[in-house]
């Protein structure tokens, strides 16, 4: 007993650091919070008033003939989904391929993978933003669900193949000698293995949807395919009409599914930094 | 069902794993192939399951050539060190796997696994996970999968290398019975010499690609075709002597074993005396020095340093008292050794 309150007490000095150290970021969520709901006179920090205001965005748009919240909700759903599906289901027939066929390509397709995984894919906007322009999917939110999908997919196939790689070639081998096909083998056997890197690719591109930012903005600017974080930026960049408050409570609007997906999903998340090794 | 091996050659890019290598397994027999890591009898064994190709070369399984067909179409069960049990299924949906790939009745694949189930012992296991299993149980599981489709040849790719020593000697036992039962012909892969001699009708000992000798455990013990042959079975292993034969046969100290008959004039030769063959009261008493003691129970493996040419084992029941360090004058009795050439072959 006594040396475990020794414990304690040696951990005193580096927990009094922490909390100074996070203190200014707590006092900023706690703020970001209660000034979505009061009014705050300017130059004080004490709220003096109540009002729901901030939260009108909720009701109707914001300017007459500018979008309401739900259809951008709406927007960014499809978009991070679909990028999600997209990437999921693609990876996990690349990642299979890589890990396991003999196919002519695959030291270069392996090789490229790392390059474009490492590749700050950003410098490639403007030669995306021409290809998308020829195509006619300038605009579009087909088009940057295209491009985010191209550019997520390195990362999602990397991930796993690290999972297929785990999965012991034996089962497969005792699988094709049981009498099934590579096919079946893939689908009945294998996969199931792979379970727990699918779950986590699926939530974590659908995450990196969700908050996608640069694409959104460059390649379809105008206000149909607009999603939350364009529109977020929108409202403060619009300088006649910097309402922080009103940015506080969009921001958290549009940070609440990302909360509540990461606080029901954390194990699963977890998977994937373990590429896929059992414990 | 029989099996033949003719001429089966593998190579992987460059390299020649397998040369030109014949086998005959004949129906219902039992088979090891024993060698060390690398000497090519995995690979061996792949090839007949078809997850190798074969590069030159036929595999009869009867009369039917399948050396090109796919492994789905040669009907082998195939038991890995791993087991390689599918973990999302309980047990009877992986012994269920290959009649359900085949698309048989469900009634008809309930029936076929608790037959086989019940061969195996692990009836009362059916709904469990492999996770939930021992490694004995897991092998088990593995076995009847194996054999619940009736195949033409049974695979046996170091089955027993993941089990603890006790584990090992019941399943070894236990293979051996089921095989038998079902009169099912079998190929078991293993480096452990003791495996092999003891489950095994007959054993193919194979080096760098090729089999140097096939034949009844007993014959390759007491009949060795070589040094490499000989030093492979036995335990603990034979030793070897540097030896010269003159009118004498004489050690490579000078030491005299008697008349040198048919291999006078040989100059360079080697002995190889197993444990059994060497102790008090055998043959020509030679003067050495025990240096290692091995108490094993039942019996003391000594290891004695003779008088400059080499050390040899000794295998005596317990309690002779001999310790390290004393000197001993033990003999080799002449009738159990064996000649071989320096470069290895029998004399």
């Amino acid at each position: 007993m006594q040396k475990y309150r020794g414990h304690h007490v040696r951990h005193w000095p580096l927990i009094a650091v922490l909390v100074a150290l996070s203190a200014p970021l707590v006092v900023m969520y706690v703020y970001q919070i209660i000034d979505t709901v009061t009014t705050t006179p300017a130059g004080s920090i004490i709220p003096d008033g109540l009002t729901l205001h901030h939260w009108r965005f909720l009701t109707g748009p914001l300017s007459d003939g500018g979008p309401t919240i739900w259809s951008l909700a709406g927007n960014t759903l499809v978009f991070a989904s679909c990028t999600a599906l997209v990437v999921t289901s693609v990876s996990l027939t690349a990642a299979y391929a890589l890990s396991r066929l003999n196919m002519p390509g695959r030291g270069f397709f392996l090789g490229g993978l790392i390059v474009l995984h490492a590749f700050p894919t950003v410098t490639l906007i403007v030669a995306v933003f021409l290809i998308l322009q020829y195509m006619g999917l300038y605009d579009t939110l087909t088009g940057v669900i295209l491009v985010k999908v191209a550019f997520e997919l390195p990362f999602g196939i990397w991930i796993m193949k690290g999972f297929y790689d785990s999965v012991p070639w034996e089962i497969e081998m005792a699988g094709v000698t049981d009498g099934a096909d590579r096919f079946t083998v893939w689908r009945l056997l294998v996969l199931p293995q792979v379970q727990p890197g699918l779950a986590a690719l699926l939530i974590f591109s659908f995450l990196s949807g969700w908050s996608e930012f640069i694409l959104p903005l460059v390649l379809a600017p105008a206000n149909a395919p607009q999603v939350l974080a364009t529109y977020l930026a929108g409202i403060i960049a619009d300088d006649r009409f910097a309402d922080f408050s009103l940015f506080k409570a969009v921001s958290i609007f549009y940070a609440l599914p990302v909360l509540v997906i990461y606080l029901i999903f954390q194990k699963k998340l977890m998977n994937i930094y373990g590429g896929g090794t059992k414990g | 069902m029989r099996l033949v091996l003719e001429g089966f050659t593998k190579r992987f890019g460059d390299t020649t794993v397998i040369d030109a290598l014949d086998l005959t397994v004949a129906d219902g027999e039992m088979i090891a192939l024993l060698g060390p890591s690398g000497c090519g009898k995995s690979t061996t064994l792949f090839a007949i399951a078809g997850l190798h190709q074969v590069d030159e070369g036929r595999i009869l399984f009867g009369n039917r050539d399948v050396a090109h067909v796919s492994p789905q179409e040669r009907n082998v069960g195939i038991v890995f060190q791993n087991y390689a049990l599918y973990p999302h299924m309980t047990v009877a949906q992986n012994i269920a796997f290959p009649l359900r790939v085949r698309g048989e009745r469900v009634v008809e694949m309930d029936r076929k696994v608790r037959e086989i189930a019940g061969l195996v012992q692990i009836g009362e296991l059916l709904e469990r996970k492999p996770a939930q299993l021992s490694g004995g149980q897991q092998q088990r599981v593995a076995l009847a999968r194996a054999l619940v489709r009736k195949p033409d040849v049974l695979l046996l790719d170091e089955p027993l290398a993941n089990l603890d020593a006790k584990l090992r000697m019941e399943m070894r036992s236990e293979i051996r019975r089921v095989q038998l039962e079902t009169g099912i012909t079998a190929i078991l892969v293993t480096h452990d010499q003791v495996e092999a001699m003891s489950i095994c009708d007959r054993i193919a000992l194979m080096k760098d690609g090729g089999i140097v000798q096939i034949a009844e455990p007993a014959e390759m013990y007491i009949n060795p075709m070589d040094r490499y042959v000989a030093s492979f079975l036995g335990n603990p292993p034979i030793a070897f002597l540097d030896a010269m034969a003159d009118e004498e046969l004489r050690l490579a100290g000078g030491a005299s074993l008697g008349a040198a008959g048919r291999l006078q004039g040989l100059d360079r030769l080697v002995l190889g005396v197993r444990p059994e063959h060497y102790g008090p009261g055998k043959g020509v008493p030679l003067e050495g020095v025990v240096v290692m003691l091995e108490t094993h129970g039942r019996e003391d493996l000594f290891e004695v340093e003779l008088a400059g040419c080499g050390r040899l084992r000794a295998i005596l029941p317990a309690g002779s008292g001999t310790r390290i360090g004393t000197n001993v004058n033990w003999g080799i009795d002449m009738d159990h050794i064996f000649v071989f050439s320096p470069d290895g072959r029998r004399l």
